[in-house]
């Protein structure tokens, strides 16, 4: 059938090459003048400006920041959408329209909000600080906002798969014996584990690209608080272009390999409980 | 079992989600995608019917415990976060409110240039969209799989790293930068480049609605149009369009809101002019630099509504669809029982 569209429908040229075109000019060939710009340095250059020590503090935290965004995620995430598939209660449907408000919101207002809550005067700030929970300006900060914007991934990949869950099964499970705890871990959870994997890969992608609502609430204190993003932005503002591109170059080559790395593990188990 | 869930997310994301591990909005697409869903997933669902499937059931304690843990994480995570937005710009007052937003013309630059950058990239985005969805979802092609999977590619990049992008093409110092500045044109630190890095960004959005949707679609009724004798014009607006015209809406909604949201690809590119490339977001920043933070939250507040208007469309257009789909189903029930 789809063979024989190209004889009868119009446009397959004409489509297909506006495609290409505009994904060249917009995408490949920026991403390419990149590349090239990065690698102009030499290798001391490079590792200079990638693996300098205010650097590798940014990558660090920006991993750790990110994965424990994430990992957070992971049970709020899997907690929100249970609830949302499984019981009834009042206001759900706005409930579930609301998971989607992080999508929704920019970043800036985000940052802008997070950083007037956890502040010693703010909403959330007035009962934490005087516990020693210091939301504002520090790492604890970055990962916070993180949660905030990333959170919908984990819910939306999960909830589907949650709503395919046969009921049989579970039923089954009762009957041989097992106990509801039982009947979750043993039963729900590898079945919905490569969604879970794939939802925190997504929430864990975003998390390291985030650079809007972090500038706000982190301080951006080299060797403390300061993100990755942030370095490719204080090296273009000294006009050093090669170096930002090569940051940029790392910055890439981390969240590739990030996804890579989730999706080769998303097939594993997938492979293994399917 | 007709609650807000029950038709939005569908039978397809096991494989779905093994696709593509691309983010934003990845799985807030429209139901349509997933034609069935609706009617399938009905009879499967659990805990909310009217009759009581014991084992599969959590006992009331748990549930309710659950429960309250989900309205206390939103609660802080989004409620409170969002009251304290609208609190924060009109704590000083309604009138403080109004001057923070119309009567500074810095601010009101900032919104003309916001309304005036995210439509020309969604339009740029609708019109890439479309064509890739025809071409992908009508046409076999070698690389085919190859061409969608590099649509998500913009996801991956960092904000700050697209921005940078353009600033290394067209900037001063950039490869195009000295003929730019023969030929008198201005693309970083104006208007144009602003466009592009939110181009770039929101690329593969409206794109990655419309695919799925045109592949569920079908090409039967365009191929006997054009057996009918339509021409490529009246194939568009009578067959083509009509088909996917929410799909393009939700598509725009979805685009329109992270193009207008856009922070850091556009804070590279703009050099921060007061009162000339500065974005709504861009000016929150800078009014929350300067310590004016009720003229941030005043800002923030329009932002936000924003995006609250953009949800209120989203969920509208999922429940149309729906609506669609279970009407469909039905008649195509009814056709096979006859």
């Amino acid at each position: 059938m789809l063979d024989v569209n190209r004889r009868i429908l119009p446009g397959f040229g004409l489509s297909l090459g506006y495609t290409l075109l505009y994904m060249n000019l917009l995408v490949l060939i920026p991403i390419t003048v990149l590349a090239v710009k990065a690698s102009q340095l030499s290798w001391p250059e490079f590792s200079e400006a990638v693996f300098n020590e205010r650097a590798i503090a940014a990558y660090q935290l920006t991993m750790g920041a990110s994965f424990l965004a994430a990992l957070v995620n992971l049970v709020i995430g899997l907690l929100i959408a249970w609830v949302l598939v499984r019981y009834r209660f009042p206001g759900k449907q706005i409930f579930d329209a609301l998971v989607d408000l992080p999508f929704a919101l920019p970043t800036a207002v985000a940052g802008l909000v997070y950083s007037s809550l956890y502040v010693k005067k703010g909403w959330l700030g007035q009962f934490l600080v005087p516990l020693g929970f210091q939301g504002s300006y520090s790492r604890t900060a970055v990962v916070l906002v993180l949660i905030f914007v990333s959170f919908p991934f984990v819910v939306r990949t999960v909830q589907p798969v949650i709503e395919d869950l046969d009921a049989d099964v579970e039923e089954a499970a009762a009957c041989l014996g097992a106990n509801r705890l039982q009947t979750f871990t043993r039963v729900i959870l590898p079945t919905i584990l490569s969604a879970l994997i794939t939802g925190f890969a997504l929430a864990f992608a975003r998390a390291i690209g985030e650079y809007g609502s972090v500038v706000f609430v982190s301080g951006n204190m080299p060797y403390k608080t300061e993100i990755a993003p942030v370095l490719v932005v204080s090296n273009l503002e000294a006009f050093q272009y090669k170096q930002a591109a090569a940051v940029a170059v790392a910055l890439l080559v981390l969240s590739f390999s990030a996804l890579l790395a989730i999706n080769v593990l998303e097939r594993w188990s997938r492979r293994r409980y399917v | 079992m007709s609650d807000s869930t029950s038709g939005r997310r569908p039978l397809a994301p096991r494989g779905e989600a093994a696709r593509s591990l691309t983010p934003p909005l990845a799985d807030a697409r429209p139901a349509a995608v997933r034609p069935e869903s609706a009617a399938d997933a009905a009879p499967l669902r659990v805990g909310a019917g009217t009759k009581s499937r014991r084992g599969a059931e959590d006992p009331a304690i748990v549930r309710w415990t659950l429960i309250a843990l989900a309205f206390l994480a939103m609660t802080i995570l989004v409620v409170i976060p969002l009251a304290n937005v609208f609190y924060e710009a009109f704590a000083k007052g309604v009138g403080t409110y109004w001057d923070n937003l119309y009567n500074d013309p810095d601010t009101l630059s900032a919104i003309f240039m916001t309304l005036k950058v995210a439509p020309m990239a969604v339009a740029l985005n609708v019109v890439f969209g479309f064509a890739a969805a025809w071409a992908i979802a009508r046409f076999r092609f070698p690389g085919r799989a190859l061409l969608t999977s590099l649509i998500d590619l913009p996801f991956a990049v960092s904000p700050v790293v697209a921005g940078l992008l353009f600033v290394l093409l067209f900037g001063l110092q950039g490869l195009f930068g000295q003929w730019l500045r023969e030929v008198d044109v201005k693309i970083i630190f104006a208007w144009p480049g602003l466009v592009l890095a939110t181009t770039f960004v929101t690329f593969p959005i409206v794109a990655r609605e419309l695919i799925p949707l045109m592949e569920a679609t079908g090409s039967d009724e365009e191929v006997a149009a054009v057996s009918l004798g339509a021409r490529w014009w009246q194939l568009l607006s009578r067959v083509t369009l009509p088909n996917v015209k929410w799909g393009i809406l939700y598509g725009v909604i979805l685009c329109n809101a992270r193009a207008m949201g856009e922070f850091g690809a556009v804070a590279v590119v703009s050099g921060r002019i007061t009162g000339q490339t500065d974005t709504m977001p861009l000016r929150v920043e800078k009014l929350f630099q300067e310590y004016n933070l009720p003229g941030a939250f005043a800002v923030a507040s329009v932002l936000t509504l924003l995006a609250l208007i953009t949800l209120v469309i989203k969920v509208t257009l999922e429940w149309r669809t729906r609506r669609e789909l279970e009407e469909a189903s039905r008649l195509r029930t009814l056709r096979s029982e006859a």
